[in-house]
């Protein structure tokens, strides 16, 4: 399925869907991402059976994006999804859907801060529990001390 | 002990024990952790616990400039840095635009799979190692070391390239280097053969992986694994042919899928004969584009200077453990806003948990060999 | 002195050496190096323990527990979190002990430096370390260079001296 038809269809549950001029991706509300995401995994004509990859980015000024990419194995069509949101706003998660986002939800957690409700096990992935702040948001001031042990740019601190 | 007593004895049970494995232990293949619940010897749950490498990839692309991110690139999966190189340059040149001269897929293809073949012979010397055969690892290192002479003679590093840049390579090959590559694939195949018999039909090697690990397909698929892992599971997804980037399509291979010629398919062994095969494929596909190799200046399709539009994309490529995927979001800038790489051993080693359930610990470490698992690129 | 002290043996079964080098001839021949890797290097150590390079020819084995190892290895990139486990692991060592930096990484941060907030700036911050071996990666050679630069050092210790040189060891 092209790009058009998958909006034609996903407008039946979601008519607030966009799709901008000359892009790939659908961008969609929040609130919407729970329903839309059942209908894309289980829906004959989409099938989208495999989730590649979940990015979370920061646009600066407290805006947070999620990007979804999936595939469908048996029909051969791709699709990305693309969710913006402020800082506050709790995003249903999909790992109950498809597996993989288990471990990519925990890492947008870990890396931006988004909290997914619904998860089985929302906690930080990469770092470890007691690392403050997100480190890939804009504004992240990395610490100058980690459990006593330095972490500046330059050595002058120590010397 | 056949595999049905294993499973067998849920009737007893004993208290649950957690193990601590790693960070520092020998068959987790660098620092990962695993916290293993068990019931006796039989496992019950894993949870993996990584980060003990994480090194910040994605902070620094937002601070780099495209360019200077290839050498990060390299240092994510260490073990296949040419598959990471051409990844990335492959998104920027999808950003970009960017048609490129003849010479340069040639060059890259070859690269690539002259790095396929180095990537899985480590793959199956540790996965070997693992299961405690120490021999076939001495002679893996070996020949790999030849497919590093190459590298070498070509640009210089053993193991970090940075050869492969957006709009093109770093170097043209040397004069000789199409020679000294037929001469190296004519070693191989033999020493292919002596793999074969050492590892493929040993009754010790079989009784330890055949059966061991099932992965289901629809579980593979759900879980996200991919790369020869999922193959081995009798999916026949490559995106070298399921959809073909550079020019893959030019050449003539077959994707090699689990067939449970031992055991079950999907098993540790399928994983393992998986990555055998694909070895196979890797040696046509170099000599029909060595033999096929046009003229041509590496550079002239090289940018100037990376400054993208504004936008994202999203790329995949195959590498030696999976599907790679990069997504870069541009803002205009010389810098981009976000990179994120979807690591293949990452979704993998998720998988883990569902898999090892209901083996024995000493299984564990059979199925962290057969997923073939590079901490750089699953903590970044 | 190694071959010396072998011709003595030859011809009349007497060695008059002191036990300072006797020590640390034997120490320094039979440096087993604790078999741990973090990151890219250690497929280098790898690659040098195989058999190219064959790292054994020093007397130099792969031991997988502290307890048995003589030197440690840091091959590659220390992050904060791993930065504690490496100190531990270092306690667990045995006296003598030794380590090597293994790559820029371990060294200095390397070409982390600037802006990984989560990795260590040089493992000489948790642990002492003897020798720094350059490099991202170093070459196996350079390892190998690194390992009898070692074995240079100990060959120079006075283990039954406790002067004040040795005192902080």
């Amino acid at each position: 399925m092209q790009i058009n038809d998958i909006f034609k269809h996903l407008q039946k549950i979601d008519p607030g869907i966009v799709l901008e001029e000359d892009t790939a991706y659908l961008y969609i509300d929040p609130s919407k991402w729970e329903e839309i995401s059942k209908e894309l995994a289980s829906n004959k004509d989409l099938f989208f059976d495999y989730l590649m990859c979940i990015t979370s980015y920061d646009l600066g000024s407290g805006k947070l994006g999620l990007a979804y990419n999936l595939y469908s194995n048996t029909i051969k069509h791709s699709v990305e999804i693309k969710i913006e949101f402020d800082q506050i706003v709790e995003i249903p998660s999909v790992a109950s859907i498809w597996k993989t986002a288990d471990w990519h939800e925990r890492e947008a957690y870990d890396m931006m801060g988004v909290i997914f409700t619904g998860h089985p096990d929302m906690k930080r992935i990469l770092l470890s529990d007691d690392w403050e702040g997100y480190p890939l948001r804009k504004d992240y001031k990395e610490p100058d001390y980690y459990r006593g042990v330095p972490v500046p740019k330059d050595k002058t601190a120590w010397e | 002990m056949g595999i049905d007593n294993l499973k067998d004895t849920g009737s007893i049970k004993a208290d649950e024990m957690v193990l601590n494995m790693g960070p520092q232990h020998p068959s987790t293949h660098g620092v990962l952790r695993l916290k293993i619940h068990t019931d006796g010897e039989i496992v019950s749950k894993i949870e993996p616990i990584i980060g003990y490498l994480h090194r910040c990839f994605e902070k620094h692309c937002e601070n780099l400039s495209y360019e200077q991110i290839i050498p990060f690139v390299d240092r994510c999966d260490y073990l296949a840095s040419m598959h990471m190189d051409h990844a990335y340059s492959m998104t920027v040149e999808k950003l970009l635009d960017i048609e490129l001269p003849e010479r340069v897929e040639y060059i890259r293809v070859i690269i690539s799979e002259l790095q396929r073949i180095a990537s899985h012979l480590v793959a199956i010397g540790t996965f070997g190692l693992d299961v405690g055969a120490i021999t076939p690892f001495t002679w893996t290192i070996r020949d790999r070391e030849r497919v590093l002479d190459l590298f070498e003679a070509l640009c210089g590093a053993r193991l970090l390239y940075n050869y492969i840049w957006p709009g093109g390579v770093s170097h043209d090959l040397s004069p000789k280097f199409i020679q000294r590559t037929i001469e190296f694939l004519d070693y191989f195949d033999k020493q292919y053969d002596e793999y074969n018999e050492l590892l493929t039909g040993n009754p010790i090697f079989v009784e330890r992986t055949a059966d061991v690990g099932v992965i289901p397909a629809d579980v593979a698929v759900n879980q996200g694994v991919t790369g020869p892992s999922l193959r081995g599971s009798g999916v026949a997804y490559d995106l070298r042919k399921t959809e073909p980037y550079s020019i893959y399509e030019k050449f003539e291979f077959d994707v090699p899928v689990g067939e449970g010629k031992m055991g079950t398919v999907g098993d540790c062994w399928d994983r393992y004969s998986v990555r055998m095969l694909e070895m196979r494929e890797s040696i046509k596909i170099i000599r029909q584009a060595m033999s096929s190799i046009p003229d041509g200046d590496v550079h002239s399709a090289m940018p100037k200077r990376i400054r993208p539009k504004k936008g994202s994309v999203y790329s995949r490529y195959e590498s030696a453990r999976g599907d790679v995927g990069f997504y870069i979001i541009s803002d205009g800038k010389n810098i981009p806003l976000r990179v994120k790489m979807r690591s293949p051993a990452f979704c993998n080693l998720s998988a883990l948990s569902e898999i090892s359930e209901g083996w024995m610990i000493s299984d564990v470490i059979t199925i962290l060999g057969s997923l073939d698992i590079v901490l750089g690129e699953i903590d970044r | 002195m190694d071959y010396s002290l072998l011709d003595k043996f030859n011809s009349d079964n007497i060695v008059v050496a002191k036990v300072d080098t006797l020590i640390n001839w034997s120490r320094a021949n039979s440096l087993w190096y604790f078999q741990f890797g973090l990151a890219c290097c250690a497929i280098e150590m790898m690659a040098a323990a195989a058999p190219r390079h064959d790292l054994e020819r020093f007397g130099s084995m792969p031991r997988a527990s502290p307890r048995q190892s003589d030197v440690m290895i840091v091959a590659g990139t220390v992050t904060l979190k791993m930065a504690e486990r490496v100190k531990r692991l270092y306690e667990q060592m045995s006296d003598p002990k030794y380590v090597i930096s293994m790559g820029s990484c371990s060294n200095s941060g390397g070409p982390y430096w600037q802006h990984g907030y989560h990795v260590l700036k040089g493992v000489d911050l948790v642990i002492p370390v003897d020798v720094y071996v350059p490099g991202c990666p170093p070459r196996p050679e350079a390892l190998l260079q690194g390992l009898l630069e070692l074995q240079r050092k100990i060959k120079s210790e006075t283990p039954l001296r406790k002067d004040k040189e040795n005192a902080d060891k």
